[in-house]
């Protein structure tokens, strides 16, 4: 295909019409994040159940707005789900003493099972939004969908702004303070009285159950839930908290608050999700995003150890060295 | 205060690195007591601290603290009885946490922690009270990461902790080996005055002769997981660093000059 030809396919205007929906699914992911962000942040565990979890909360949630539950108390059944499989993986880690991440990987591999036996042995469900409606007709029906983009966008900007708050409160209270401590130094934390493992059971749960919700919007937003569809959103978390984190340290050099930090997360899987829009819009083949988006997050990982290399390496002081030598035997 | 009863510990029990730790330890603390613990590596200075601190569960024997029978309690259980200061300053701080966020988690210890709000306005004015005390500034950084203070500043903001929350007993495992002279010599002086001022019972850990004849009112001395010496009150005083490595040399029978590699 020749260049001015790919070019001259490309419209703006369906770019630009793309978009909001980009952001109403960027937020659920953002929300998701911050699930993430509890244990690869807060309890430096790289916990990698959240790929089944979030396929496990859009699972309780389409069989139960199928079975005629309000869109909201499904989101809730979606929660105690979530907050069960992170008590799996938490248990198996700090009760059994297996390593964290691969109680994470057994956890995630068991779901899979398990949210088929949820979904009635189907790798989909789709619950019909003709059929329930939206929750402002009704006041049961969907709280979001992609069949209405800008109220989506609403609702999930209203959930982002209480589960900042949330997470605001606990982890300013003693409990939050002991569990961030417990990340922090958990020697440190066991001296000072922390029952670690109960720390890192509750972060592991409180986590899950977060992703799990996130996992409930999404399968309202298209209204069916898959599977898969949780594959790969570890790395979607992480994308999500590596971008926010970079804008946030680039905008607020000296440091921000806790709440603004989470914020710009949420904002990060917004971006990650406007990014990927481009990408498709870009005529890519669907099939390489998920490489890009390791690529992506690989690298930003990879940025603060480079910049650490950069300042002092072997390389770097065998260099100088051998200037310094230079300087002071120029004839040598 | 604090009595070790018959306490042994052997580690890698049954493989070809089985080294036996702890044998038949006793000791018995009296309140107020400020005991230096001296012995060259390998006598089981820390292994009898980290027994105390309950790090591990012990092989045999009881530990009993202000009456307290402690020996089936983890280490966190057992943090309501003990303040404690390691030898890496980086140990005893939480890094990403602000000071005051730390003081507050020690302010806590032995304590339920639930969702009341982590740093209280009332405690802010008395841990700027309390780090002002240590002359370092760190009351106009209290909610500076501890990450970023120095290995000195930490480990006095460690001791603090160590104490904010009056323990029955305060371990100091070698927290001053890894500073440099003038500034472990500080924090010498610093422990002594916390320890003097809340009236606590206290161990100590070092590796330097002097200190251990200078500080506290008792000294005894390991080797090979026994308490080879125990001194205290006038005798103690008037002990010299000779005087202790003869003594090394009478009880553990080897020859003064290895003594004297292994001690000083």
């Amino acid at each position: 295909m020749n260049i001015a030809a790919y070019f001259a396919s490309l419209s703006l205007p369906n770019l630009l019409s793309r978009m909001p929906a980009a952001v109403g699914q960027g937020i659920v992911w953002g929300l998701m994040a911050l699930g993430v962000y509890i244990t690869f942040r807060l309890l430096d565990i790289a916990d990698l159940s959240v790929d089944g979890t979030f396929a496990t909360g859009g699972a309780v949630t389409v069989m139960l707005i199928m079975a005629g539950w309000p869109a909201w108390a499904a989101l809730l059944a979606a929660i105690l789900a979530g907050l069960l499989a992170g008590l799996c993986t938490g248990l198996l880690h700090t009760r059994l003493g297996i390593p964290a991440i691969l109680a994470g990987i057994l956890t995630q591999f068991a779901l899979y099972s398990i949210n088929l036996r949820i979904m009635g042995m189907k790798a989909n469900q789709t619950a019909s939004i003709k059929k329930y409606g939206m929750f402002w007709e009704n006041g049961n029906g969907f709280l979001l969908s992609s069949r209405y983009v800008p109220q989506a966008i609403a609702v999930g900007l209203i959930l982002a702004i209480a589960v900042i708050a949330l997470f605001y409160w606990y982890f300013g209270t003693e409990q939050g303070s002991a569990l961030r401590a417990t990340g922090s130094n958990p020697a440190m934390s066991r001296a000072q009285g922390i029952n670690i493992d109960t720390m890192k059971v509750l972060g592991l749960a409180l986590s899950n159950g977060m992703v799990a919700l996130a996992g409930g919007l999404m399968t309202q937003f298209q209204g069916t839930a898959d599977v898969n569809m949780g594959r790969g959103s570890i790395v979607i978390g992480l994308a999500a908290i590596i971008i926010g984190e970079v804008l946030c340290d680039t905008v607020f050099r000296k440091g921000c608050n806790f709440a603004v930090r989470l914020a710009f997360v949420v904002g990060g899987g917004v971006i990650y999700y406007m990014v990927m829009t481009v990408i498709l819009w870009l005529k890519l083949d669907p099939n390489d995003l998920k490489l890009f988006t390791a690529i992506i997050v690989a690298l930003f990982l990879a940025v603060p150890y480079l910049q650490g290399q950069s300042r002092s390496s072997f390389k770097h002081a065998g260099k100088m060295a051998q200037q310094a030598e230079k300087e002071a035997n120029p004839h040598a | 205060m604090l009595k070790i009863s018959h306490v042994s510990k052997t580690f890698n029990k049954g493989t070809i690195n089985e080294k036996q730790a702890l044998i038949d330890l006793n000791l018995h603390l009296k309140p107020g007591d400020f005991v230096t613990v001296i012995g060259g590596n390998g006598a089981g200075k820390s292994t009898m601290l980290n027994a105390v601190a309950g790090v591990w569960p012990v092989d045999q024997g009881s530990i009993t603290i202000d009456g307290a029978d402690v020996t089936g309690l983890p280490e966190f259980k057992r943090a309501a009885y003990i303040g404690r200061v390691f030898q890496d300053p980086m140990m005893g701080t939480a890094p990403n946490m602000q000071i005051e966020e730390n003081l507050a988690l020690a302010y806590r210890r032995g304590q339920k922690r639930g969702l009341s709000w982590g740093v209280t306005k009332a405690e802010k004015s008395l841990y700027r009270e309390k780090l002002a005390t240590l002359g370092l500034g760190l009351e106009d950084r209290m909610t500076s990461k501890v990450g970023l203070l120095s290995g000195g500043q930490r480990q006095a903001l460690t001791l603090l902790m160590a104490a904010l929350q009056k323990p029955k007993l305060l371990l100091l495992d070698e927290h001053t080996a890894a500073l440099d002279p003038a500034t472990a010599a500080k924090v010498l002086e610093l422990s002594d005055k916390i320890v003097q001022e809340n009236e606590l019972t206290a161990m100590m850990i070092t590796h330097n002769m002097k200190d251990a004849i200078a500080h506290g009112n008792r000294i005894i001395m390991m080797n090979e997981g026994r308490i080879i010496l125990d001194i205290e009150g006038e005798e103690k005083k008037r002990l010299t660093k000779a005087d202790l490595l003869q003594k090394f040399a009478e009880v553990a029978g080897v020859q003064e000059e290895t003594d004297s590699v292994l001690l000083s």
